[in-house]
């Protein structure tokens, strides 16, 4: 019992604590080695704690608590996010159901889809006129996709077995799409939901740099102008803690909408 | 006046890549109300095909198919079907399955006049324990029953049933055939059983129909089954009609296949895979 008791904690624990102690150990190697520029993880800390130790302190514009940043950001994400499930959803569902629908507008989806956000902002900023909006569209822009796709994919895997009682029971075009089509759909949706979510807060920190709006992104590009290297690492690592934490969260909630 | 189900000169095929399929050329079928026929064949021949054109998700190259003196012109309620796997929907409760077709069939009934009509069907099938499970926390046989009671609960014209029993264990299948028989006592449906298992059709039916080797199967000659019922698994065994009802679809079945081998052999030369008959 104790045995595997151990064995568990051993794993849960102990292994990737020993990987994090690897990584910063490499870090504090570099910045003292070949990197002097580099700050190392005790100066970082140093340097950081009055963003960490009061995180939603506001000193001035950008002068803020580094959780009043991310919540900025987070904000900024939502906003973008929530456009691009709302235009991603419908539209993964036309190319899923039409053919027609589909070789219409198949070919321009892969073209406009790996474009960069750096691509786009500048675009947003043409169409807009203001940064806020500019840095929403990037993001819906950049992170529809995997929700187009997985929808339209979803909506085609069907088996031909479901399509069929619906038919026999000549259920309505509506009654079909809300009671078949998208149950059936479902995991595949979420599964684009949840990537769509990873580079929607993966595009942030490029929108935020760009436009200069105060958000985790912005303070880490204002920073590295101010030359408080320090900082960025801050960022860096919040930005990494919080997509972790999201595309937990949206695992949660893609594990409960599963149908088996 | 015509039959109830009939079908006339019935023919269908596919395009596959490798050219074109004739599946089922020249089906000729009449069934009178309330009688349980059963169409046995090897796998591969077209049964599902025949099926799926009666109930109107195919439709046929050539030929009529009516029901109740309308020609089929798509899939209807007046027709169920209990598909090969079941095809159940995963979301929903064994209750919400059978509800669905229920509350489509009947819309115009009240709420709780259509709660009464599903709980009656899950009862019927004896799933009132498992009425709040998911199809994936059945067994394939109560899944199986689901089917049925879905089918069913339509209050269909006629039951069309595409191999049910054909994933179950020689248990479960025993037992779902008795209680078939039973369901096809009580609600006194047309009943076409689709099946690969001869025995299962001479358990069941009035009539045994032999659908040929494919391809351009078509249906030979009926055998009528005079056994009473309800017929006991043991007894139907020992019937002097059984041995001959049996030899006789079966040599049929076997003659089939032998000349569709000779032809195909003798004309093209290739190697052509053998069907095989299961479960006889």
């Amino acid at each position: 019992m104790i045995n595997i008791a151990s064995t568990r904690l051993w794993k849960a624990l102990v292994l990737p604590l020993l990987g994090i102690f690897f990584v910063i150990g490499l870090w504090t190697l570099t910045s003292a080695t070949w990197a002097p520029a580099l700050p190392s993880p005790a100066r970082t800390w140093e340097v950081s704690k009055p963003y960490i130790l009061a995180p939603f302190e506001k000193r001035g514009e950008l002068d803020q608590g580094i959780l009043r940043f991310t919540w900025y950001s987070l904000i900024r994400v939502a906003k973008g996010y929530s456009l691009a499930i709302l235009i991603g959803t419908p539209l993964g569902l036309l190319l899923g159901v039409s053919k027609w629908f589909t070789t219409s507008f198949d070919p321009i989806i892969q073209i406009l889809r790996p474009v960069s956000p750096l691509a786009w902002l500048p675009l947003g900023l043409v169409i807009f006129q203001k940064p806020e909006p500019a840095g929403i569209f990037t993001i819906a822009m950049c992170s529809m996709w995997p929700t187009v796709l997985n929808t339209a994919l979803g909506v085609r895997s069907i088996p031909q077995d479901y399509l069929n009682v619906a038919r026999v029971l000549q259920l309505s075009r509506q009654k079909t799409l809300f009671r078949v089509l998208l149950p059936a759909a479902l995991p595949y949706m979420f599964t684009g939901f949840r990537l769509s979510l990873g580079i929607a807060w993966l595009v942030i920190v490029a929108a935020e740099m760009l436009t200069g709006a105060p958000g985790v992104g912005g303070f880490l590009w204002q920073e590295y102008n101010a030359l408080i290297y320090e900082h960025i690492i801050l960022c860096i690592i919040t930005i990494g803690l919080v997509g972790f934490g999201l595309d937990r969260v949206m695992g949660l909630i893609e594990r409960r909408f599963k149908t088996t | 006046m015509s039959a109830f189900v009939e079908m006339r000169g019935v023919s269908k095929g596919f395009d596959s890549p490798s050219g074109r399929l004739e599946v089922l050329e020249n089906v000729n079928l009449q069934i009178e109300r309330g009688e349980f026929v059963a169409i046995v064949g090897y796998s591969g021949s077209g049964k599902t095909t025949l099926i799926s054109m009666l109930a109107g998700l195919l439709k046929p190259d050539s030929g009529s198919i009516h029901v109740a003196g309308k020609p089929v012109v798509g899939p209807g309620p007046d027709r169920g079907v209990v598909f090969q796997n079941y095809s159940l929907l995963p979301w929903l409760t064994v209750f919400e399955n059978v509800q669905l077709a229920v509350d489509q069939v009947f819309a115009k009934e009240s709420a709780p006049d259509r709660r009464a009509r599903t709980e009656r069907y899950v009862q019927l099938v004896n799933l009132g324990h498992a009425r709040d499970r998911k199809p994936g926390q059945l067994s394939g046989g109560m899944r199986q029953r689901v089917s049925v009671a879905r089918a069913l609960a339509m209050d269909p014209e006629v039951l069309l049933l595409d191999e049910p029993l054909g994933a179950l264990d020689a248990l479960t299948r025993a037992t779902l055939q008795s209680e078939i028989e039973r369901i096809w006592g009580a609600t006194k449906k047309t009943v076409i059983l689709i099946t690969n298992d001869v025995d299962e059709g001479i358990l069941l039916a009035d009539r045994i129909i032999p659908l040929s080797a494919g391809p351009r199967a078509t249906l030979g000659p009926e055998v009528r089954l005079g056994i009473e019922r309800p017929r006991d698994r043991k007894a139907v065994n020992h019937h002097p009609d059984f041995k001959h009802v049996r030899s006789r679809v079966i040599e049929y079945l076997l003659g089939s296949s032998a000349k569709r081998r000779a032809a195909r052999s003798g004309a093209e030369r290739a190697v052509a895979r053998q069907p095989a008959l299961e479960n006889t």
